[in-house]
């Protein structure tokens, strides 16, 4: 700091004094939203109803993409080229998640993953959740396979995927 | 370029605290006031004001930045508030910058403030909102998987070990030691302690990560004859640059911050910097995870990829080292107000290269300094040089 500057401003407060004495108001504001899913993940989520994972192909620099979308933001040009992908592919990176959004512990982790989608471009994956494997044992390069929710339950969405378990 | 010349003239930061009485208004006003009293100036010198601030959602006001203005000195003036996430805080520098660099203004007040402790029960909960809500959020992300998913692509990319990483934030907590306004400075903290805290998202663990903080930070930017009338040492803003890449980050290979390398070689074009491993002195890059200093080292290209480890073992990243890095106590040792901890570097810096940062002052008379911030969805860097 500052050699000139002997006393900074501000005034720390402890937890209780905070909880205590100093939160008047209370509020929590409710808002609600309802999402298009767009042209592109629109067609995307009616994909995965059919279980189905599909990307889309730009004619210019010819990548591969999932999730598709309407326009590649490298070359800034429409796409239209689809294709379907498989439902398998390679762990590109993951964590042992052992806490939730509002930091209380859990005791199994949760296990996000990015997973490169076969047939995508190489380095082209989405994220999802690994299961039906030891925490312990999950490698990046893993090779994994999607785990379909039963016909009947999906509703196109990225959920219609329950997981991606290591592949045989 | 027919731009003109800027200098930072003066600096005043708050506490960075978990929980401040003070509201975001009282802090932001703290802040302003102390840097226009560090250069003897009121507030009627000052031409225009740059707001820095994070999410609305922190503060559950919906017009944060006309909410601030008031804190922020503001009114009747030209008035921008700018927001590139964890980006901001050296954004709203450059975008004071170019107020004055433009010509429009001779001087600029640039202020960040951040209060995240009013967003209950945890800040992530705003942050959760950053996914995709469509192909994304119904997975039930936490804000801790983007950085554990990318800290683990670094870490596998290069061979490294959670212990190579846990350097970082021992000697960055150590250094926060001497700076008054930390939160978590903390001169005995090891590697060991590091490695034995709690997992939060592997390989993300407690001590990796700065914590959620309140707090501000502003500093005094001015034209070339007007600072000159101002102070005998102005410090020059010799170069600026930004670049954000795509936000569908699960296309990218996140072991490497292109976008930051992008930021920075723009920057050093500005500065006339050709081999910045031997021109800058002291080094902010932005570390609200360990990691996130070591993979913003080798986005600004002052470290081979996958060598900023080794350099941190080396001692050369130390204080007293050949490229002393985060000598403030980075984001975490001093905390971590997002737009706020992204100014304080710069502010740092400010002190640094006129020797006035005392206990924390970087010894051999450093001349030229980077700060550097990122945010967003992983894709943001934001860089700014400081020189005397
Ligand atoms: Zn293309």
């Amino acid at each position: 700091m500052s050699i000139n500057i002997k006393k900074f401003p501000g005034t720390p407060l402890s937890k209780e004094e905070f909880e205590k004495k100093v939160l008047s108001i209370y509020q929590v504001p409710k808002l609600e939203y309802a999402w298009d899913a767009g042209v592109a993940i629109g067609r995307y989520l009616a994909e995965l109803k059919k279980g189905h994972i599909i990307g889309i192909r730009c004619p210019e620099c010819r990548r591969i993409m999932v999730p598709p979308r309407v326009v590649c933001e490298w070359c800034f040009r429409p796409l239209n080229d689809w294709g379907y992908l498989e439902d398998t592919g390679t762990v590109n990176t993951f964590s042992l998640c052992y806490v939730t959004w509002d930091m209380r512990r859990v005791k199994e982790p949760e296990i996000p993953a990015v997973i490169e989608i076969d047939g995508a471009s190489p380095g082209h994956g989405i994220m999802h959740r690994l299961g039906e494997i030891d925490p312990q044992e999950v490698k990046i390069g893993m090779r994994v396979k999607a785990v379909w929710k039963p016909e009947e339950e999906r509703a196109g969405a990225i959920t219609d995927i329950k997981y991606f378990k290591p592949l045989e | 370029m027919g731009m003109r010349k800027v200098a930072v003239v003066g600096a005043g930061m708050t506490k960075f605290v978990r929980r401040a009485q003070e509201t975001g208004q009282e802090l932001a006003y703290l802040a302003s006031k102390m840097a226009l009293d560090s250069c003897e100036l009121t507030l009627e010198d000052i031409d225009s004001v740059a707001l820095g601030t994070g999410p609305d959602a922190f503060d559950g006001v919906h017009m944060k930045g006309e909410y601030l203005s008031d804190g922020a000195g503001a009114w009747g003036k030209p008035y921008m508030r700018s927001y590139v996430g964890g980006g901001t805080g050296v954004f709203a520098a450059i975008q004071g910058w170019y107020h004055v660099a433009s010509g429009l203004f001779d001087t600029c007040l640039v202020v960040c403030e951040e209060k995240m402790s009013t967003c209950q029960p945890h800040p992530q909960g705003a942050f959760m909102t950053i996914f995709d809500h469509t192909t994304e959020r119904p997975l039930r992300p936490n804000l801790l998987w983007i950085f554990a998913l990318e800290m683990n692509r670094y870490m596998h990319r290069h061979g490294l070990e959670k212990k190579d990483i846990a350097l970082v934030s021992v000697k960055n907590k150590r250094n926060a030691a001497d700076h008054p306004c930390a939160l978590l400075g903390d001169p005995n903290i090891t590697v060991e302690d590091v490695l034995a805290s709690e997992v939060l998202a592997w390989p993300v663990q407690r001590l990796d990560v700065s914590p959620v903080t309140d707090g501000a930070v502003a500093i005094v930017l001015a034209s070339e004859n007007i600072a000159k009338r101002i102070t005998d040492k102005p410090v020059w803003i010799r170069g600026v640059g930004w670049s954000l890449d795509t936000a569908y980050w699960t296309n990218r290979d996140l072991y490497y911050p292109k976008y930051v390398e992008y930021a920075a070689r723009m920057a050093y074009d500005m500065a006339g910097i050709t081999e910045p491993r031997k021109e800058i002195h002291i080094v902010e890059p932005y570390d609200p995870f360990d990691y996130k200093e070591l993979h913003h080292l080798e986005g600004l290209l002052l470290a081979d990829k996958g060598e900023a480890p080794r350099l941190t073992a080396d001692g050369v990243t130390q204080r007293d080292g050949d490229m002393p890095v985060c000598p403030s106590g980075g984001l975490l040792g001093v905390g971590n107000p997002i737009a706020a901890a992204g100014l304080m570097k710069v502010a740092e810096l400010f002190w640094q290269l006129r020797g006035e940062a005392g206990k924390r002052q970087v010894p051999g008379k450093p001349r030229t300094g980077l700060a550097q911030a990122w945010g967003d969805l992983m894709q943001v860097g934001t860089v700014v040089i400081l020189g005397i």
